[in-house]
């Protein structure tokens, strides 16, 4: 992997075509990795049967579910075999992070305490933080979680208004301040907390409970996620030893930045399995439901919605794998037990956009599946009682936490222009050499290989890209931060980008494996429908950056030709992917 | 104490079964330990767990077996032997491929599921015992083992009865007997480093029995709703039953 390392980079997605081999896929995972899935959806399963009475009493209902993940060793995944964890890799834990989440909103509990609760220390902890904590929160003992929302300050993390100052013996940091809606505050007993050191420096700290002056409010009355606990953590002249201050004064926001990297891919991997529960509900519902004497399942309209559904899902888990690999590669040698804490940041922050498009591609993606499944149910969907109800309402946050949606979109290209600027990323040579590229385009050939058009289509999407990006910022230069509606369009590309190369290299793969069951043909429908988006983001977005004028109309009939293609019968296809799903009741590949 | 667990591989009980060309195919299917033999290799480890020894579990089949003595390996049996399949096995081969190989060694005690719930014959482990010379006790609801014998609650048509036997036994489980644990990840971890021995039986025997077809059973059920007073809907129950359904 010492030479994917090397050639692959954060965005570089978008300016080299992909190898197969280099792309993760689900299809690769050992029977040790299988196996620990298949561990983590027998204990969810248990853990769904028990959602009421979770519901009931949090704190005592979750604590013993907590105990018994960690005797199974599901809480130990990601932490260090030094630390009483069992040193595992990102796959691991997607597979893992998929299943949980049949555990209801328990899942958001068990993935506050092994994500943003416990990696914090994982990744920037020194060593004698981790030896104190890592073991408690492997085993389940104890339970964390993560204090960086205020009611003043959400998206910008920044304007945090908890303090901190130093005793005047210097042998605590006193903090003040409230943190609102923290996941977990109801039970846990260790909290990682941000506050400004002198209300300047973002700074990271371990705060436990039984610390004087740590209180926690009443849970919160919620839409949704109703398993989890949700609760404000004041902090009144906490006395917090200063060997507690988790990586360095000032520098509060790498952890915070990278934490949330990891919790969008695996926000990703998350809706990967949520959505197929959903996919199972809605085809064993659709095939009981009858109505005008037959079951509802044998309409093709139903069919047709079973068939996105499961495309649509199949783009999730094939993205969240994918980014699972590249992590893997870049924080597979990374030194745990005793970091470097700037070398820590740097590796986790590799991969930022693609960790960014997990998450907003994987929560919008689920809430496409969530809704029909809904839909499918009709009238019953609506109805608490129903499944898909509690998963509908439950479903509506993931678009909002880990940084909204729009932040995320925000934050593709804003990353990209800040490895390129850095010269991580070689963007504007790209840009430059598109320009004699543009002048000789040459129309679609079939080069025999399976896939082909839809790898002509991430080709030339990668172009339009390119094209859009470099007109605006030669356009707007530094002021096309304000851009933000071109920004969010460029960003809604380089989305379906990586989806459309995710789900067409793990195709292929199947393919060379002899094993290639729907995949080429869900890669066939996706490719296009995602090439007919880009193509409206393409003609939404060149009118706002070129004056009206022949350039326009030049660049404009130049998008035309880089997205001609020949539309193929997506309708047969979705008719084939629907009758699996049907037989199955459940995903397919 | 030497505890031996027979375990076969059997389709999830959620799987949809599709008969093509006179076989069942399995390409898509999750395999899995018979639940059963899962209650088998429960009972084998709480007895471990208990009293010490070891736990070896064994199946015959091909390659894809080795899925289901890795998850028993997982779950915490030191030992996992596969005997392969010899060709045409039905269940008089599987069971002396089994007593074969098993026969080389002393057990204190063989468990295994009552029956399997694929082709649910519920023999191998019977004609195990007989080829062995071993007593066996069928549909285990308590086991109970010490001073060289064993005290086993046995669901008896829905009533219970309680046997003593003399060790070396068989005995096979019932539904109920107790509740498998799943792996651990240490435990599949662990379960990862070890080797599944491999074993070719060296006089297999014929199987007794031909298949002679494999079709999918056809579900007629149809549903009629009566309505109507209960008196009403006696009377048409009378009817129907004596209608149509001739049966009173």
């Amino acid at each position: 992997m010492a030479d994917v390392k090397a050639k692959i980079k954060g965005g570089s997605f978008l300016l080299q075509t992909a190898n197969p081999a280099d792309v993760f896929t689900p299809e690769d995972m050992t029977e040790e990795q299988r196996m620990i899935g298949q561990t983590s959806k027998d204990y969810a399963k248990k853990v769904h049967g028990k959602l009421k009475e979770i519901e009931a009493n949090k704190p005592a209902v979750s604590r013993p579910l907590m105990k018994e993940a960690g005797d199974l060793g599901l809480l130990a995944l990601e932490i260090p075999e030094e630390f009483g964890g069992l040193g595992l890799d990102k796959v691991t834990a997607t597979v893992s992070s998929e299943e949980f989440t049949r555990g209801g909103s328990f899942a958001v509990t068990l993935m506050a305490h092994t994500g943003i609760g416990t990696l914090p220390i994982v990744y920037f902890g020194t060593k004698e933080q981790k030896a104190k904590y890592l073991p408690k929160l492997a085993s389940g003992e104890w339970v964390a979680a993560y204090a960086l929302t205020e009611p003043g300050s959400g998206s910008d993390a920044l304007g945090a208004r908890t303090t901190a100052r130093l005793s005047d013996d210097g042998k605590y940091w006193i903090l003040n301040g409230s943190k609102q809606w923290i996941t977990n505050s109801g039970f846990a007993d260790v909290f990682v907390v941000y506050a400004k050191i002198d209300g300047e420096k973002f700074t990271a700290f371990i705060v436990e409970r039984g610390y004087e002056g740590v209180s926690v409010g009443p849970e919160e009355d919620k839409m949704g996620l109703h398993a989890s606990s949700t609760a404000t953590l004041i902090l009144e002249d906490v006395k917090v030893p200063v060997e507690n201050l988790l990586g360095e004064p000032g520098r509060g926001h790498v952890i915070a930045f990278n934490i949330l990297n990891i919790g969008r891919w695996k926000l990703g991997a998350a809706t990967s399995g949520s959505s197929k529960y959903m996919i199972e509900v809605a085809a064993q519902y659709a095939k009981t439901r009858a109505q005008f004497g037959k079951p509802i399942a044998s309409f093709r309209a139903i069919q047709q919605k079973l068939a996105d559904m499961n495309i649509r899902t199949f783009v999730t888990e094939s993205v969240a794998y994918r980014t699972a690999g590249l992590l893997d590669v870049v924080l597979g040698d990374l030194d745990l037990v005793n970091t470097d804490i700037k070398e820590a940041g740097k590796r986790i922050e590799e991969f930022a956009v693609e960790c960014s498009i997990n998450k907003v591609f994987g929560s919008e993606a689920f809430d496409f599946v969530v809704d029909e499944a809904v839909q499918i149910h009709g009238g019953y969907g609506y109805m608490n009682e129903y499944e898909v109800a509690t998963a509908y309402v439950d479903s509506r946050i993931n678009r909002i936490f880990e940084g909204t949606n729009e932040i995320n979109r925000l934050l593709i290209p804003g990353t990209l222009v800040r490895r390129t600027m850095k010269g991580e990323l070689p963007l504007m040579p790209a840009m430059m050499a598109l320009q004699d590229e543009l002048t000789s385009l040459t129309p679609f050939e079939d080069d025999g290989e399976p896939l082909a058009q839809e790898r002509y289509m991430i080709d030339r999407a990668k172009k339009v890209f390119l094209m859009l990006a470099g007109l605006g910022v030669q356009k707007y230069q530094l002021a096309l931060e304000h851009e933000q509606e071109l920004l969010l369009g460029v960003a809604d590309i380089a989305i379906e980008i990586f989806a459309m190369e995710s789900i067409v290299a793990r195709a292929q793969k199947a393919l060379a494996a002899g094993k290639p069951g729907l995949k080429p043909e869900m890669a066939t429908v996706y490719c296009q429908e995602a090439f007919e988006r880009i193509g409206m983001f393409a003609r939404n977005i060149m009118p706002a950056i070129e004056e009206e004028g022949d350039t326009l109309r030049t660049q404009l009939s130049i998008i035309k030709r880089l997205l001609r293609y020949t539309p193929v019968n997506v309708v047969a296809l979705k008719r084939k992917v629907a009758e699996k799903v049907l037989d199955k009741e459940g995903y397919v590949l | 104490m030497e505890i031996l667990v027979l375990l076969k591989q059997t389709f999830d009980t959620e799987a949809k079964i599709t008969v093509k060309d006179g076989h069942v195919v399995d390409d898509d299917v999750t395999l899995v330990i018979n639940p059963y033999d899962e209650y088998a290799v429960e009972e084998a480890l709480k007895l471990r767990e208990a009293q010490g020894g070891a736990v070896t579990v064994v199946s015959v089949g091909t390659d894809r077996v080795e899925e289901a003595l890795r998850r028993a390996l997982a779950m915490g049996a030191d030992e996992a032997v596969l005997v392969e399949a010899p060709a045409g096995a039905d269940e008089l081969t599987v069971a002396h491929a089994l007593a074969e190989w098993a026969s080389a060694k002393q057990w204190d005690i063989v468990l295994a599921g009552n029956v399997s719930v694929d082709s649910g014959a519920g023999q191998v482990a019977l004609r195990f015992a007989e080829v062995l010379g071993l007593p066996h006790v069928a549909a285990a609801l308590k086991l109970e083992v010490g001073d060289g014998k064993a005290v086993v609650h046995r669901d008896a048509e829905g009533d219970t009865e309680v046997l003593e036997v003399t060790l070396p036994t068989l005995v096979t489980a019932q539904q109920g007997l107790n509740e498998p644990r799943y792996p651990s990840v240490p435990g599949i971890m662990k379960a990862k480093r070890k080797t599944i021995a491999r074993v070719t039986p060296a006089a297999p025997v014929a199987a007794a029995t031909v298949v002679q077809s494999v079709f999918q059973a056809q579900q007629n059920r149809r549903n009629t709703m009566i309505k109507g007073s209960p008196a009403e809907q006696a009377q048409q129950l009378v009817q129907l039953l004596r209608g149509e359904a001739k049966v009173v």
